[in-house]
C-alpha cells in the first residue's frame, strides 16, 4: 500500500489520463481568463457610443491552444526534462572540466570582430540604399541598448543598488545635447563630455539625499525621480518645448572635417565623389556607437579592478560587512550612481544625435524597466551575458517589424509590430523562469589566488537581499 | 475656505482608490518580500472588465439600476483579476521563489509589460469612455459632494472593515501574518504556505478590482495604459505609509490623493504628480522606513 502511494504518476507511466485532466483545467482557466478581455471588443460605433463586438472564433482557438500547450508540457516535456535531469545527476559522479568550445574561448574576439564587419557584410548584401534600414534599426538600436545596459550594469550589477529611474539620465544627456546644440550651435564632441558630466551631477544630485535607503526604497525612489524629470521635461514648456520636443538637433560631423549635411560644403559625398545618401551618416553613427560601447566596456572591465570596484562590488555582496571594513559607503554608492548615469548621459547624447530629435515620450519608465530587464537577463556584472540579451531581446522585438509574411498565415490586417512589447513580456518572465541568475549566471572573481575560478551566481548573497 | 473642503473630498476620493491599490501592494510585500510591479496592470484589469461587463448589462438589459450594475460589474471584475493574480502568482512567481530577489522582480516587470500590451493588442489602443453612469449631486452646507465620491468612499470604508477583519480575526489572517514573520515556521506549524500566498495575491487582486470599478466610474473612461500611473502612485503610497502595514498603506493612499489634489487646486494642476513624488522623496529622507513601517533591524 505505502509502496503505491509513494510512486510518483510518472513512474507509473500513466500520464495521458492525468495530462488530459490538466489540460482540461488549463483549457477552464484560459477560458475565466480570456472570456471578457478576448472573447468581447470593445469598439467605437458611428456615433461613438462604445459596442461589444463578439469574438468567440478566436476565443476557442486560444483556449485550444492552451490546452494542447497544457497537454503536451505535462504528458512529454515535463517527464522528459525530469528524465534528463535524472541522468544527469547520476552521470554526474566525476566528470572531467569540460574544455571551453572555440567560440566560448574566444568570444571578445569573435563578438568584436562581428560589430566591426557588420556594416560592410550589410552594404554588400543589401547595396547602400538598402543598408539603412539594417544599420539603423539593428546595429544602433541594439548598440544603444547595450551600452545603457552596461552603465546600468555598474549601478545595478556591480554595486548592486537598484535602480528603476535610469532613464532620467538618459533624458538628462539627450535634452543637454539637444538644446545646448541648437541654440548655442556647439558641437556634438565638445557636448558629449558634456552630456556626460552633466548627467554624472544629477546622478550625485540625486543620489545624495537618497543613498541611505536600502533595496526597495532606493528602487522606488529611482523610479519617482525618473518620473519627475519627465513631467519637468513634459511642463517646462519655455524651454523645453513641452511633448512637441525639440527637432532640428544637429547632426554630428567627423571632428568638423567631414559634414552629413546635404548642403554644407564638405559633405561627405562631395569630399570622396559618392552619390548623396544618408546611409553614410548611419553607418557614421554606427561605429561612433561602437566606440562609445567599448568605452564604456573598458572603462567597467579597469574600473573592477581599482579598489573603487572591488568596493562596489564588496557593497553589493554584503554592506554591513562593507562598513565594518572601513569602507565609506555613501561616497562608493555616490560614484557607482555617478558613473553609471554618466555614460546614460553619453548614451543620451548620442540618442539626441541620431534622431535628430527628442521628445519626453522616449524616457518613459518602459525605457527603465527594459534596460533593467536587459542587465538582469544577460546576468548581472557579465558584459558578455548583457550584451547577448540585449541582442536577443531588443534585436528579436525589432525583428517582428520584418516579419511581412506572417500577414499570408494570419490574414492581411495582422500587424506584427504590435505584437512586439507584449512578446517582450512574455520572453522577459520566460528567460527569467528559465535562466533566473541570466544567460550568464557565474561570477568571475576580480582577486585571486593561484587560479581563477568563477562562481556559480547562487553562491554569493547579493547585498540587496 | 469651503474650496478647501471641497479639494479635502475630491482628494479624500482619489485616496480611497490609491489606497485600495496600495493594499494589494503592502500585503504581497509584506508576505513575501517582493514589489509586484503587474499589481497597476492588474488594477487596470479590473477597470477593463467592469467596462465590459457594464456594456453586456447595458446591452441586454438597455437600463439597470445603478447600485445592481455596480454590485455586478464589482463581483465580476473581483473574479476574473482574481483568476488573473492567482494564475500570475503561480506561473511567474512561485518558481523563482527563493531564487535571488531581483528574479521574480524582473518577472513582475516583465508580466507588467505584458498584460498592458495584452490589453491594448485585445481591446485596441484607443480610451473607452462612457456615458456617466451616477450623475447625482448633494449640496452639503456650501460644498457639492457628488453621489460617486459617496460610493467610493463608503465602499472603500466598508471593505476595510471587511478586510481588518480577515486579516486579524480569521484563522486565515493568523496564517498570513504568521507567514509574513517566519515562513519556514509557519511551514512547520502546519501552515500551507502556498495557498496562504495565493489567497494573498487573490486578496490584493479583488481589492484592485473593485479600485479599478471605482475609477472607471469616476472618470468613465479607461485606457490599456491607465495601469501605470495609479500604480506607481499607489506604490508610492504603499512606500509613504511603511511597505508591509496595511494601515500604513490607506493612509498613505489618502495622503497621496489629498496632497495631489490639493497642489492641483492651488498651485499648478501640471506638477500634482511631480508633487506626490517629491513628498514621498521628503518623507523617506527623514522617516526611511515610511510612516507605520517597522525599521528594518540589520543583523550580521
Amino acid at each position: 500500500m505505502a509502496q503505491a502511494v509513494t510512486t510518483s504518476r510518472e513512474e507509473s507511466g500513466n500520464v495521458i489520463p492525468y495530462a488530459l485532466r490538466e489540460a482540461g483545467y488549463a483549457a477552464l482557466i484560459s477560458f475565466g481568463l480570456f472570456v471578457l478581455l478576448i472573447g468581447l471588443k470593445t469598439d467605437q460605433n458611428i456615433r461613438n457610443e462604445l459596442i461589444l463586438v463578439p469574438r468567440w472564433g478566436l476565443l476557442a482557438i486560444i483556449v485550444a491552444i492552451t490546452a494542447v500547450v497544457r497537454f503536451v508540457y505535462v504528458a512529454y516535456a515535463a517527464p522528459y526534462v525530469e528524465a534528463s535531469r535524472r541522468a544527469a545527476a547520476q552521470r554526474k559522479v566525476l566528470v572531467a572540466p569540460v574544455e571551453k568550445g572555440f567560440i566560448r574561448r574566444n568570444f571578445n574576439v569573435i563578438g568584436l570582430a562581428a560589430l566591426f564587419l557588420y556594416p560592410v557584410v550589410i552594404l554588400a548584401l543589401f547595396g547602400v540604399q538598402g543598408s539603412l534600414k539594417w544599420v539603423d534599426n539593428f546595429g544602433i538600436q541594439v548598440l544603444i541598448y547595450v551600452m545603457l545596459a552596461w552603465g546600468l550594469n555598474i549601478v545595478v550589477g556591480l554595486a548592486g543598488l537598484l535602480d528603476l529611474g535610469y532613464v532620467a539620465f538618459y533624458a538628462v544627456g539627450a535634452y543637454a545635447y539637444a538644446l545646448l546644440g541648437t541654440h548655442f550651435g556647439l558641437s556634438f564632441w565638445i557636448l558629449l563630455p558634456a552630456a556626460g558630466i552633466m548627467a554624472a551631477m544629477w546622478g550625485v544630485m540625486l543620489g545624495f539625499p537618497v543613498l541611505r535607503l536600502r533595496g526597495d526604497y532606493l528602487a522606488i525612489v529611482t523610479l519617482a525621480f525618473g518620473e519627475i524629470i519627465r513631467l519637468v521635461l513634459i511642463n517646462w514648456r519655455e524651454v523645453t518645448n513641452g511633448s512637441a520636443g525639440i527637432s532640428g538637433i544637429p547632426k554630428v560631423t567627423f571632428f568638423g572635417l567631414i559634414s552629413f549635411d546635404v548642403s554644407a560644403d564638405n559633405y561627405i559625398g562631395k569630399v570622396f565623389g559618392l552619390a548623396s545618401s544618408g546611409a553614410y551618416y548611419k553607418i557614421f553613427l554606427y561605429y561612433l556607437i561602437v566606440l562609445l560601447c567599448l568605452l564604456t566596456a573598458f572603462v567597467t572591465v579597469r574600473l573592477r579592478r581599482l579598489p573603487i570596484g572591488r568596493a562596489w562590488e564588496a557593497l553589493r555582496e554584503d554592506e554591513i560587512a562593507c562598513r565594518s571594513l572601513g569602507i565609506n559607503t555613501t561616497t562608493t554608492k555616490l560614484t557607482a550612481f555617478a558613473i553609471g548615469a554618466m555614460f546614460a548621459g553619453f548614451a543620451g547624447s548620442f540618442f539626441a544625435a541620431r534622431q535628430g530629435f527628442v521628445s519626453p515620450e522616449s524616457f518613459v519608465y518602459l525605457e527603465s524597466a527594459i534596460v533593467l530587464a536587459i542587465v538582469v537577463l544577460g546576468g548581472m556584472g557579465s558584459l558578455g551575458g548583457i550584451a547577448v540579451a540585449a541582442m536577443v531581446m531588443i534585436g528579436g522585438t525589432e525583428i517582428l517589424r520584418e516579419m511581412g509574411f506572417l500577414k499570408m498565415v494570419f490574414g492581411e490586417g495582422f500587424t506584427p509590430e504590435l505584437y512586439r512589447m507584449l512578446l517582450f513580456g512574455l520572453a522577459v518572465v520566460l528567460v527569467m523562469l528559465w535562466k533566473p541568475r541570466g544567460f550568464v549566471g557565474s561570477r568571475e572573481p576580480t582577486a585571486f589566488l593561484h587560479q581563477r575560478k568563477s562562481v556559480a551566481g547562487s553562491f554569493t548573497k547579493e547585498g540587496h537581499a | 475656505m469651503q474650496y478647501f473642503f471641497q479639494q479635502l473630498i475630491n482628494g479624500l476620493t482619489l485616496g480611497s482608490i490609491y489606497g485600495l491599490i496600495a493594499i494589494g501592494y503592502t500585503m504581497v510585500y509584506g508576505i513575501i518580500g517582493m514589489i509586484n510591479f503587474a499589481h497597476g496592470d492588474i488594477f487596470m484589469i479590473g477597470a477593463f472588465v467592469a467596462l465590459i461587463v457594464y456594456l453586456i448589462l447595458i446591452s441586454i438589459f438597455y437600463a439597470v439600476p445603478v447600485a445592481i450594475a455596480l454590485l455586478v460589474m464589482m463581483i465580476v471584475a473581483m473574479l476574473t483579476t482574481s483568476l488573473y493574480n492567482w494564475v500570475i502568482e503561480k506561473v511567474a512567481y512561485r518558481p523563482l521563489r527563493g531564487s535571488f530577489r531581483l528574479a521574480p522582480l524582473i518577472t513582475a516587470i516583465g508580466m507588467s509589460i505584458a498584460l498592458s500590451n495584452f490589453v491594448q493588442v485585445a481591446q485596441g489602443p484607443r480610451n473607452k469612455p462612457i456615458p456617466p453612469m451616477v450623475s447625482q449631486t448633494y449640496e452639503i452646507g456650501a460644498i457639492t459632494v457628488s453621489l460617486k465620491q459617496l460610493i467610493i468612499v463608503l465602499i472603500t470604508a466598508a471593505l476595510l472593515v471587511i478586510f481588518w477583519y480577515l486579516v486579524n480575526r480569521t484563522p486565515l489572517g493568523r496564517a498570513q501574518r504568521a507567514c509574513e514573520q517566519d515562513r519556514k515556521m509557519a511551514a512547520l506549524l502546519g501552515i500551507d504556505v502556498d495557498r496562504t500566498i495565493s489567497i494573498t495575491f487573490i486578496m490584493g487582486a479583488a481589492l484592485a478590482a473593485v479600485a479599478g470599478t471605482m475609477f472607471m466610474m469616476y472618470y468613465g473612461v479607461v485606457v490599456f495604459s491607465d495601469g501605470f500611473v495609479p500604480g506607481v502612485k499607489a506604490f508610492t503610497a504603499a512606500v509613504l505609509g511603511g511597505i508591509g502595514s496595511i494601515p500604513g498603506a490607506v493612509i498613505g493612499g489618502l495622503l497621496i490623493g489629498v496632497i495631489e489634489s490639493m497642489w492641483s487646486a492651488y498651485f499648478s494642476i501640471d506638477y500634482k504628480d511631480v508633487a506626490a513624488f517629491s513628498i514621498l522623496a521628503i518623507v523617506l529622507i527623514f522617516l526611511p522606513s515610511g510612516i507605520l513601517g517597522r525599521p528594518e533591524v540589520e543583523k550580521v
